[in-house]
């Protein structure tokens, strides 16, 4: 039998814990049905989803000069500018910052760009501390986990794994399930961590070119923390999160947070325009912005795959999808998850890498059906099922690389016989009439299930004894 | 110019994707609330996340403040002198806690606001009534951690101000003609998290408890 690759045997690890599967069930459902309520007049939703679909297109169509406009603005008001073409270049970046303020250690705002980067790891290994500060990434750092969700990364866990977790990390606080409880032994230890760091880092939801300004959400308070008390912010961001106006922001942040988690807006809206300036009495002192490319440009350069980059990373299409409820979050064994991962993940590191998460996937088209910004994501998940067997159209990263000489020739084979009636015919006949030799283990696909037998009689036989005949 | 920069704009040149003739991107207010259903959808989507609202008027807010400081038993809050609202605070001080200005730099008693400080008083630039968000601008006098670090936040508002979505603030209030501030914020409810189960908790890394003063 064929080796099953890595991510066939997270999934099937996955498949078989009934714990973690029935977290995720839980909290999908709710997500779900919550979000349903924000949205209880659907002509108004679907006015709303065009609206911010044309608000993140008209962003792209102008990427290049609103990324100008943007730098130029920031620069002006006194955020410093640095440009990455890959992850390693972004961690540089951050490392020379780090380097000239001789900081040892730097607390997190919740960041899915600085995962992109694994920048934890990358300056874990130069002995600097990457301290988490989001709740949900806490926890799992503690752990040494992975997000397995873009917004609610510790989603997989329930609270009595996360009490356990915290016993055995800090011993000294009597064990408790009690989620209030366990907050705020979060909340005692972070307010140390943010009182001391030198360097906060964070993500950015939307940078506006007109007036430089990047606007975070959040609804706990450490990504005010991170991005206010340290005496450096530094924020990560992929190049195409630049919207033209403040005016798009209101619309956009408004379908982010009901899609996201069905709240009409979160606890803080974070807008950062500058450092410190002269008088005032906090802030950072030095504000950073790293854009980041990593493949995005290439992804620009397609017509049809281009809507990949509108997204705003609200995490619903994951929230929606029958295969990640089941094999949860770390079976795609990637930084982003569920269909926007599967579709997202091929174009950064290649189909070589991730192609296969594209065959998981029914094609239901729960996620295209509520993506705010309208991205297809079901067709876009086609298109590279499509790429990865074939070279001809692509500019996607390792094109044609899944192709299998046997699996090519049996499809051209049944394309040729299909256009050819006799052909067809004599092979239908001659498959029903030696059916009892069928094997009864076939592939992978009869290991967990029993093959259908074949009919006795073809369809048109069939058919043709009923007395309709339509040769 | 980085390498980098001229690399990733160079290539984001090469293509020219089709433009979107949207006009929908403007499509804006969708609500026509008068004053009284906007103080009424304000106050409902507060108290839904667990803020207080207290309703007061311009000649009793001051004492209404006393009221929840000594309801809080708080013992000391941060309250700019410089502003007309502070002044008036500082007018009373026999009936407030001890109130303390924040009118040095952060880092010379950094100690003192993260471990003493029991509640922070500010004013805002305003509501929202669809989200249930009050509009921060931090100044020198009002700087930005007060509204974050103390356990109590309390804010005050006057419903003159309270505006129906927040398109309408950045339009009506002239945000981009006037220029950004450094940070403007829209604080809708006191610090929260459902990162543990989906279980909402309150005060995780903000205040705990935000308390609005609706001025009628
Ligand atoms: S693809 Fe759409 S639904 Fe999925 S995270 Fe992005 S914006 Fe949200």
């Amino acid at each position: 039998m064929a080796k099953l690759s890595d991510f066939r045997v997270r999934v099937e690890d996955a498949l078989a814990n009934e714990e973690v599967r029935g977290n995720f069930r839980k909290a999908m459902d709710g997500l779900m049905s919550r979000r349903l309520d924000q949205f209880p007049d659907e002509a108004e939703l679907e006015r709303l989803r065009t609206q911010a679909m044309a608000i993140r297109s008209n962003s792209l169509d102008n990427l290049p000069d609103l990324l100008e406009k943007l730098e130029t603005n920031l620069t002006k008001n006194g955020i410093q500018v640095h440009w990455a073409e890959t992850v390693e270049e972004a961690n540089q970046h951050v490392l020379a910052i780090m380097n000239k303020h001789n900081a040892k250690s730097m607390i997190k705002g919740k960041s899915m760009v600085s995962e992109e980067m694994g920048l934890n790891h990358f300056m874990e290994e130069l002995g600097i501390e990457c301290l988490e500060s989001d709740l949900g990434e806490f926890i799992i750092q503690l752990d040494g986990e992975m997000p397995s969700h873009i917004i609610m990364p510790a989603i997989h866990k329930n609270k009595r794994q996360i009490a356990k977790l915290f016993q055995e990390k800090f011993p000294d606080i009597p064990y408790t399930e009690d989620v209030d409880e366990l907050t705020q032994t979060a909340r005692k230890i972070l307010r140390e961590k943010f009182f001391n760091a030198p360097v906060g880092l964070s993500g950015v939801n939307f940078a506006v070119a007109e007036t430089g300004t990047l606007c975070l959400v959040e609804n706990e308070g450490n990504g005010r923390m991170s991005t206010t008390v340290p005496p450096v912010h530094i924020a990560v961001t992929g190049i195409e999160k630049v919207v033209e106006k403040l005016s798009d922001v209101p619309p956009l942040m408004s379908i982010l947070t009901r899609s996201a988690t069905a709240q009409p807006i979160t606890t803080y809206v974070n807008m950062i325009s500058s450092p410190r300036k002269e008088g005032e009495m906090d802030g950072p002192k030095e504000v950073h912005l790293v854009l980041l490319d990593n493949g995005r440009s290439n992804i620009y350069s397609d017509p049809e795959l281009l809507a990949t980059l509108r997204c705003i990373r609200c995490g619903a299409c994951i929230n929606h999808c029958p295969v990640y409820v089941r094999v949860g979050g770390h079976s795609y064994g990637t930084v982003y998850p569920g269909p926007i991962g599967t579709v997202l993940e091929p174009q950064k590191d290649g189909l070589k890498a991730h192609g296969e998460l594209a065959q998981a996937s029914s094609l239901c088209g729960a996620c295209g059906e509520v993506c705010p910004v309208r991205i297809p994501l079901p067709s876009l998940i086609n298109r590279l099922r499509y790429e990865g067997v074939r070279q001809d159209q692509s500019s996607t990263k390792d094109s044609g690389s899944r192709r299998k000489t046997a699996e090519a020739l049996t499809w051209k084979g049944w394309s040729f016989a299909a256009q050819h009636p006799l052909i067809y015919n004599t092979g239908a006949s001659a498959a029903a009439s030696f059916r009892k030799l069928m094997p009864s283990k076939m592939g992978a696909w009869t290991r967990v299930r029993t093959a259908p037998p074949i009919a006795a009689k073809t369809l048109h036989q069939q058919l043709k004894a009923k007395g309709i005949d339509n040769e | 110019m980085s390498k980098a920069r001229n690399n990733i704009i160079n290539r984001l040149r090469t293509t020219k994707p089709e433009p979107c003739h949207f006009s929908e991107r403007d499509h804006l207010s969708r609500f026509n609330w008068d004053k009284e259903e906007r103080i009424n959808r304000f106050v409902e989507r507060m108290v839904a996340v667990r803020a207080e609202i207290i309703h007061a008027s311009k000649d009793d807010w001051a004492e209404k403040i006393a009221e929840i400081c000594q309801e809080k038993r708080l013992k000391n809050m941060l309250v700019s002198p410089e502003t007309a609202q502070g002044k008036v605070l500082y007018n009373m001080v026999d009936q407030l806690p001890d109130l303390q200005s924040y009118d040095h730099e952060i880092e010379d008693w950094k100690s003192e606001m993260f471990n003493q400080t029991d509640a922070g008083f500010t004013t805002t630039l305003g509501g929202i009534a669809e989200t249930g968000s009050l509009i921060l601008w931090p100044t020198k006098h009002e700087p930005r951690l007060m509204s974050l670090v103390p356990p109590v936040h309390i804010a005050l508002l006057d419903t003159n101000q309270l505006y129906t979505t927040f398109s309408e603030v950045v339009k009506e209030q002239g945000w981009v003609d006037k220029g950004m501030p450094t940070n403007a914020l829209l604080v809708s409810g006191p610090s929260k998290s459902a990162d543990i189960e989906q279980t909402l908790a309150y005060g995780v890394h903000g205040p705990k408890e935000l308390v609005v003063v609706l001025i009628s």
